[in-house]
């Protein structure tokens, strides 16, 4: 029997003949809600603290920065699902896919973003049969080199135009590399694309599946990994930085793992690099190339959208590479 | 997690975007501009939201994913009642005097030239500008003149109050404190988090953040008075 006709057998059913059948979504929903608002009074009082207050306001900043990408990078993922014929890719990306990673790169620059709007529009770039290293190259490449990011590094940084130049450069680079390791070593069976139902039928009712599973999906997933970053946000004191920055290697792998941790949006982050300026150059120019292809609700998000087998080491590689092309990118150019 | 519970969270998500764009809530978490974007985002989720109900109860065959649907249904997105709890319920304030202890004063970019204050006096100066004219031009600009600036009250280490601000720019995730030291004038026994209007003079005394060694510029207090704290609360 389907969810839909079980519903509405219970709802015609008389109460006593209801059988067993545990607790459905829209009344386990409608349960939390109300038990929210009764108790919302002795809730609020619980984030009361300094500290759980701050926590609260970075997360849902965090989460309220990001929601317009996300929806504008579900609903394009939503369009390429669904309007974009599959023979469309074949034409418009070169057919061996060494030469597709590299186009796949630089078609990232186009995608004015940050990372979270990135993700699904991979996942759907892999549905509608772009070759999964290219896919990649376009998830890491899009969120780094856009010209709205690169122009606020330019901003950022008034003093040092070199930097937009290495970060440009160190992010296209590891988008390129990441691409052609994964044609060397990856394996399709790592990710997993979650099952999207009823992508048949009607065309409007394909899309509109498709953005409502998207956004659900991935949302969840931004919600796991803004709860991580306020955690870090206020839990990390800044005097341990301070210590850290003295040391040209231990400097740069504080900002790396920093730029994970922190998981700030990369149309931001270069304002946050600039104000860390007890840090060397190559160091900051770490954080500016891992931020956007690594960091908690990346990852997070990733998991979710290409299963966890993927995330595990796709994050991990992406991060070596991009700390080693950045600090090469920081010697010669910086 | 159903299809109609699904659409349930969607609706009350955007609806809660929607909410706090059309109030002033939405400044204090991110900037004026995304505003539109808030916006436009809040109606996609509720038009997603609405037509998948549409959708499902216009009686068009359930797929056969159905029978096993709630195997595949996303149990993650069960999270999304979060922000639209601390949104609806909590609704947190934005970043103040917390933030502005626990992190070191925004590292201030040099301006070859600064503009001349506003005409009025006390010229009402952003804490930013002030800092900077202070530390970069060793208040040149500043001579003579008087000033107006508001801000919240921060205590460092000592107790002795600070006025400050937090400098955001992208959302408050990226939030870091402005402060300029506070000298002279009638004593401030307010508690710290209160809002203030300073009227005041340039002073050349300096400080350094003990938090990241960042150079702290002071003014001389004239006179200050409790405000509201103004609507765009971040500098």
């Amino acid at each position: 029997m389907t969810e839909t006709q079980e519903r509405q057998t219970i709802a015609d059913a008389p109460a006593g003949e209801r059988r067993n059948r545990g607790i459905s979504s829209v009344e386990a929903l409608a349960a939390v809600l109300v038990l929210l608002v009764i108790f919302r009074g002795r809730l609020s009082g619980l984030v009361s603290g300094e500290r759980l207050q701050t926590w609260t306001t970075v997360f849902v900043s965090v989460l309220v920065q990001a929601v317009p990408f996300l929806v504008f990078g579900v609903l394009l993922s939503a369009v390429i699902a669904v309007f974009v014929p599959r023979s469309f890719w074949a034409k418009a990306l070169p057919r061996h896919p060494a030469l597709a990673v590299p186009a796949a790169s630089v078609a990232g620059v186009v995608l004015p973003g940050c990372e979270c709007g990135a993700v699904p529009i991979a996942g759907s770039l892999i549905r509608r049969g772009v070759t999964p290293a290219a896919a990649l190259a376009f998830l890491l490449a899009a969120p780094a080199i856009n010209p709205i990011v690169l122009t606020a590094t330019a901003v950022a940084f008034p003093g040092n135009p070199e930097m937009v130049v290495a970060r440009g450069l160190a992010s296209l680079v590891v988008a390129v590399l990441m691409g052609w390791l994964w044609l060397r070593l990856g394996k399709t069976d790592w990710i997993r694309l979650p099952h999207r139902p009823d992508l048949d039928g009607s065309r409007g009712r394909a899309f509109w599946a498709a953005c409502r599973h998207d956004v659900v999906h991935a949302g969840g997933f931004l919600v796991l990994g803004a709860a991580a970053a306020a955690t870090i946000n206020v839990i990390v004191p800044e005097a341990w930085l301070q210590t850290l920055a003295s040391h040209p290697a231990l400097s740069v792998l504080a900002l790396a793992v920093l730029a994970v941790l922190l998981s700030i949006c990369s149309e931001a982050d270069a304002f946050v690099a600039a104000s860390l300026s007890q840090f060397s150059l190559t160091s900051r120019l770490v954080f500016l190339v891992v931020g956007p292809m690594v960091d908690l609700k990346l990852i997070s998000m990733q998991a979710g959208v290409f299963g966890r087998g993927f995330a595990l080491r796709f994050a991990p590689a992406t991060f070596a590479v991009a700390v080693l092309a950045a600090v090469v990118a920081g010697v010669v150019l910086l | 997690m159903n299809r109609q519970a699904q659409a349930v969270v969607l609706f009350l998500f955007g609806g809660a975007i929607l909410k706090a764009s059309f109030t002033d809530l939405y400044l204090r978490y991110v900037k004026e501009g995304l505003r539109p974007f808030l916006i436009a985002s809040g109606v996609a989720l509720v038009a997603a939201a609405i037509m998948t109900l549409w959708y499902e109860f216009r009686g068009a065959r359930p797929s056969p994913d159905d029978d096993h649907g709630h195997h595949h249904e996303p149990r993650v997105g069960w999270l999304l009642v979060l922000p639209v709890f601390a949104l609806l319920l909590v609704a947190p304030p934005a970043l103040g005097s917390y933030t502005a202890v626990q992190s070191g004063t925004v590292q201030l970019s040099a301006e070859s030239d600064f503009p001349p204050l506003p005409d009025a006096d006390p010229a009402p100066v952003a804490l930013i500008d002030y800092a900077s004219r202070a530390i970069y031009e060793d208040g040149r600009s500043l001579a003579g003149r008087r000033v107006q600036l508001t801000g919240f009250v921060a205590r460092g280490e000592d107790g002795s109050p600070m006025l400050a601000r937090i400098v955001v720019s992208c959302c408050a995730a990226d939030g870091r404190p402005i402060k300029v030291g506070l000298t002279g004038g009638p004593a401030i026994d307010v508690p710290s988090g209160t809002w203030l209007r300073i009227t005041g003079k340039y002073g050349d005394k300096r400080a350094k953040d003990p938090v990241n060694q960042a150079d702290i510029a002071f003014l001389e207090v004239e006179q200050w008075q409790p405000v509201d704290p103004p609507k765009q609360q971040y500098e």
